[in-house]
């Protein structure tokens, strides 16, 4: 326990970077899965072939070799980018396909009566799509998406194994500093995993419960 | 919503040929972007003063002409990767049933306090776990990443299990326990059956994901496929087949993990066929897991 109270500032500083982390490829991950969700519906058939073949290849690829890729490489072909960045890079790519799958399924939720009665009462397809499907669309995809940010925190911790000091590369060089400690500090490195992952979770539980029963 | 069609009139002539127009253009902007991406890689490149050849230059290549270098992939690589998720995947079968009994148990000291494990178990990392399993436990890196996978699969495939469970109608549990049976009777000879042929497709798209997991082993050092690639080959031949080595391990991963999803999805089209279940979407388990634990709550309510 002592070991845990003495290396609070490392323990922070791993976090931080952990928040950083989610924060900036979750974002960068919930646009570049938009465009691909938006390709993937779109009617020009060439978007709609290379967005399929981006989600079959993308998710289908280990976290690992993804982040392998950024970090060794990106800079042997001649990148000049920061480990922080690659990892970015390599995080965001990795989880925009899942974000681009919860859109598309959050769509296909709606039942397609409400397209078919929005436009028998005469409404034009921004009308349709903007006041009647986008709506049920949007909270039918949170749940999945907060599933798909939970399952992100996790995987900002396979950064650490690819030069980045985020929590797990923060828990792994305190483990090895303090060899008669090291259960007190790997659980406080899970904690902090926890303090992220739980509570989000019981959000999306709560959502899903919520709106499913109103449907 | 099942294609564009409703939303909008039938495209006319000219609809459909600014569609097609657009589509080809885009098309050939695809192309364009991947034949640069093909012709950067493949010119001759400058460093320190020296050219070095081209990324698809056949001296960065000719190391995959000698069947030493495949068998050491294959026998090293390939085995490690495969015997470490086939392990671990029966070990997390094994788990996820035990704990979905477990949980779903009617007295509430196993049902509680197995609950907290699980949302725990789910809420760390993979690695953090395997991380903890090498050091404290001090089992060696096969068994750190086979344990640590187990654990943390069998805890999702027991709450897919449990999902499955509590979607049931009620009255198969009745007609089991009216004939005589024993509640575990009942349950393991009516209400599992039937649960674990629902969440084939799910629990077949967890593996999926545990396969994929496998290649952490490359953090806490196990010797599996990337390991063997990336590591003692790219040391052993030296930076300049670094590329090269990537792109097999990247086409070997995917080749594994595509049949396997594909072997996912024509499962759940068949069990979809022949019970009047909802049909799981099998290719993302968190997405299907919150589908059929909303069924669960649904059909658990009154």
């Amino acid at each position: 326990m002592d070991a845990v109270i003495e290396n609070l500032p490392t323990y922070w500083r791993g976090f931080s970077m952990t928040l950083l982390l989610l924060g900036v490829s979750g974002i960068s991950a919930l646009v570049i899965g938009t465009i691909i969700a938006a390709m993937r519906i779109s009617p020009v058939a060439s978007l709609r072939a290379f967005a399929t073949v981006y989600t079959e290849l993308v998710r289908n690829t280990p976290l690992t070799l993804v982040l392998l890729f950024c970090a060794i490489i990106l800079p042997y072909l001649g990148s000049r980018l920061e480990y922080q960045v690659a990892a970015m890079i390599g995080l965001s790519v990795y989880t925009s396909p899942f974000v681009a799958e919860a859109l598309r399924s959050g769509i296909n939720g709606v039942p397609v009566g409400q397209a078919e009665a929005a436009r028998s009462v005469g409404l034009g397809f921004g009308q349709t799509v903007g006041m009647i499907v986008l709506p049920q669309a949007f909270r039918m995809t949170i749940p999945p998406l907060i599933n798909v940010f939970i399952a992100l925190t996790k995987n900002t911790s396979v950064a650490g194994g690819f030069f980045v000091f985020e929590l797990f590369a923060a828990g792994r060089e305190l483990a090895n500093a303090n060899g008669d400690a090291v259960i007190a500090i790997l659980l406080g490195v899970a904690t902090l995993y926890l303090v992220i992952t739980v509570p989000l979770g019981v959000i999306a539980g709560q959502l899903e419960r919520k709106w499913v029963v109103q449907r | 919503m099942s294609g564009p069609s409703v939303l909008f009139d039938v495209p006319g002539p000219k609809a459909r040929r600014t569609s097609l127009i657009s589509s080809i253009v885009a098309g050939l902007l695809i192309l364009a972007g991947l034949g640069w991406i093909a012709l950067t890689l493949a010119a001759p490149r400058q460093s320190g003063g020296i050219t070095l050849p081209g990324f698809f230059d056949p001296t960065r290549w000719n190391i995959f002409a000698d069947p030493q270098v495949w068998s050491f992939i294959v026998f090293q690589g390939v085995v490690g990767t495969l015997s470490a998720a086939l392990t671990a995947s029966v070990f997390a079968l094994i788990l996820g049933v035990v704990l979905s009994l477990l949980r779903s148990s009617e007295t509430a000291w196993i049902r509680v306090p197995i609950a907290v494990v699980l949302e725990f178990v789910r809420g760390m990392p993979v690695l953090l776990m395997m991380l903890f399993i090498l050091l404290v436990l001090n089992t060696g890196a096969f068994w750190a990443v086979v344990a640590a996978l187990s654990l943390y699969n069998g805890a999702l495939i027991g709450e897919a299990l449990r999902a499955g469970l509590a979607s049931l109608p009620r009255g198969q549990r009745e007609a089991g326990l009216s004939l005589g049976m024993r509640p575990l009777q009942s349950k393991m000879l009516v209400e599992f059956p039937q649960a674990f042929r629902q969440m084939l497709p799910i629990i077949v798209a967890q593996l999926v994901v545990l396969l994929k997991d496998t290649s952490l082993g490359f953090i806490v050092g196990y010797t599996e496929l990337l390991r063997v690639d990336m590591n003692n080959l790219g040391s052993f031949y030296g930076n300049r087949y670094l590329f090269s080595l990537f792109v097999i391990t990247l086409a070997l991963y995917l080749t594994m993990n595509l049949s396997l999803s594909w072997f996912a999805r024509w499962l759940s089209k068949r069990t979809a066929s022949k019970s009047s279940g909802k049909r799981l979407d099998p290719t993302d388990p968190g997405q299907a897991m919150l589908e059929a634990a909303a069924a669960a709550r649904q059909s658990a309510a009154p």
